[in-house]
């Protein structure tokens, strides 16, 4: 099993606060790894030091086996990893297939614009965007946006994919649909890490999870092992005995 | 015929210039000459300026600086060293576009009101360097030596002549601009218009992409601004960097809608033509400049997509045909 990914001691401040404390993970080629943790976790700050928005203070990232810490957002999308946003960033004055057309150009395999058009007509189709191809960004529901997003970084056809929140904001439907989206990705080859709150979705996607709380990991495992951590559960619920005793009241 | 559509978008802005470029042989009118040499010029100025405001989105406060650095650049080759138009015109081009380079990997890492308040101490910063540059003559400037014009075959000819090659080089910036708007490059100028960070996450390598922006942006004002102190027989530091010509570039890509092809083009025409007619009115030629101020208040807040923004967004269609 080749590693994709490894992050080692990854460590990083802002001032006094300590974002994230010794973060150290391994992700094999074709996982689905969930990222949870409450509020503040440090869960983005992770994704941001991991594809080149911050540079940790210490700590190093390796991607494909070579240390890219440090290097810039615009060569970690060359080496191909691409990700969404959690506030969703579409270039709003330019069309929906202009905007995924963007993510094929600029991305991993580095597209002329008639094949990036090729693999933008595809990628909207896959994504469920189809219908709304020459519409302008601006115009799309929060929805349609974070089908943009995730259109934009697999039009890039990366190795790697970044998921920031793909599902918050959405109604049970569209959290279905996006779900499947999700799987459907992983099927193609693409080894992703998702950031989620959803519990449900992301127990039932991942292969395996990290948890963060301030900073620090707490746990890693397969979601049951997660889900049954006591120390996750107070993360969560606060006492975990009291958690214990509302989940055993459940069943 | 599918071709044809796809490059729709070039067809007018050419027939523009071109018309431009037979009226004042058809009128046989020299003053017709001077004014449209004055539109060409304007438009030439103007779609190379939207290169950088229109679909990089960084203003710049002091692009005419490139103007005058390249109309002293190539009027001393022409001048002191007895250079023909056309190399001085080259190395003018070359040289504006070495500045811009320079430049842009200095200032062009500042954002939004930052780098423009930078533009506009590069051209100030320039004009004071220029008066004191002896090789250039200082606060005096240059005068064209008259022998300059017997190699083309007198003043009148040489005149006409700069009229044509005026109208090329404004050929050139529209299908410059074109051509960037349509290309790979020039998707990736429009993400960074749209949200830098975004872009470069998506992998537009955005420091790249704005210098040579401001590269092309920089080369074809560098070249007018030979033909034009070349017609004018002589430049100086004050008409080589005024400010409010600056200014004046930003109304008019403003006006007819920065960020697409024809916008500038309707811009420059528009306005030259109010300002033509602004001059020449008792009332309000003295106060023709706040004018454009107004007229750019009025733009910004109204409809700051510009006329053909404008009707890019009213008539979706539209914007197939008007890039």
């Amino acid at each position: 099993m080749t590693l994709i990914l490894q992050v080692e001691g990854v460590t990083k401040r802002f001032g006094g606060l300590q974002a994230l404390t010794n973060v150290t993970f391994d992700l094999p080629e074709g996982q689905i790894l969930g990222l949870i943790g409450p509020n503040g976790a440090g869960k983005t700050t992770l994704f941001n030091c991991i594809n080149g928005v911050y540079t940790p203070e210490e700590g190093v990232v390796r991607f494909h086996g070579e240390d890219v810490t440090g290097s810039k957002t615009y060569d970690m999308a060359r080496r191909g990893l691409a990700r969404t946003h959690q506030i969703v960033q579409p270039l709003e004055e330019l069309t929906v297939r202009e905007n995924v057309m963007a993510g094929a150009c600029f991305g991993r395999e580095n597209h002329n614009l008639h094949d990036a058009g090729d693999i933008a007509d595809e990628v909207m189709e896959f994504v469920g965007l189809a219908a709304r191809t020459d519409q302008l960004a601006a115009s799309l529901n929060v929805a349609q946006k974070k089908r943009l997003e995730m259109a934009r970084a697999l039009a890039a056809r990366p190795y790697l994919l970044l998921l920031d929140e793909v599902l918050a904001g959405l109604n049970p439907s569209e959290i279905g649909g996006m779900v499947e989206i999700v799987k459907k990705i992983r099927d193609r080859g693409i080894t992703i890490i998702m950031i989620e709150h959803v519990m449900k979705a992301v127990m039932n996607v991942s292969d395996r999870m990290v948890v963060l709380d301030y900073g620090q990991q707490i746990a890693e495992g397969t979601p049951k092992e997660i889900a049954n951590n006591p120390q996750v559960i107070e993360a969560y619920l606060g006492d975990p005995e009291l958690a214990k005793r509302l989940m055993g009241e459940d069943e | 015929m599918k071709n044809w559509r796809n490059h729709f978008g070039i067809i007018i802005p050419v027939l523009v210039v071109l018309g431009l470029a037979i009226w004042p042989t058809l009128s046989d009118s020299v003053s017709n000459r001077e004014s449209a040499f004055t539109i060409l010029k304007a438009i030439a100025l103007a779609s190379s300026l939207n290169i950088l405001l229109g679909y990089t989105g960084y203003v710049s406060f002091g692009h005419i600086v490139f103007l005058g650095f390249g109309g002293y650049v190539g009027l001393y080759f022409l001048n002191e060293q007895g250079w023909n138009i056309w190399m001085s015109m080259l190395v003018a081009g070359f040289s504006s576009g070495l500045l811009a380079f320079l430049l842009g990997k200095a200032i062009l890492r500042l954002r939004g009101a930052y780098f423009a308040l930078a533009t506009i101490g590069i051209n100030e910063a320039m004009k004071a360097f220029i008066n004191n540059f002896d090789p250039f003559g200082g606060p005096i400037g240059m005068t064209l030596n008259f022998k300059v014009y017997k190699l083309y075959g007198g003043a009148s000819e040489a005149l006409s002549m700069a009229f044509y090659i005026m109208a090329g080089l404004t050929l050139a910036a529209i299908i410059l601009s074109y051509l960037v708007r349509v290309s790979k490059f020039g998707l990736g100028l429009l993400a960074i218009r749209e949200n830098e960070d975004a872009a470069e996450v998506m992998g537009v390598v955005a420091p790249n992409a704005k210098t040579w922006a401001y590269v092309l942006s920089a080369i074809i004002p560098g070249m007018v601004g030979v033909l034009f102190f070349f017609k004018n027989g002589n430049v100086e530091p004050h008409s080589a960097f005024p400010l409010h010509a600056s200014i004046e570039l930003l109304v008019m890509v403003m006006l007819g809608g920065q960020g697409t092809v024809l916008g500038p083009i309707l811009g420059a025409l528009a306005y030259q033509g109010m300002r033509g007619y602004f001059v020449t009115s008792d009332f309000f030629k003295d106060i023709q400049l706040s004018v454009s101020g107004v007229l750019l208040l009025v733009i910004v807040l109204f409809i700051p997509a510009g006329a053909v923004g404008w009707l890019r967004n009213r008539f979706a269609p539209l914007r197939r045909f008007l890039p």
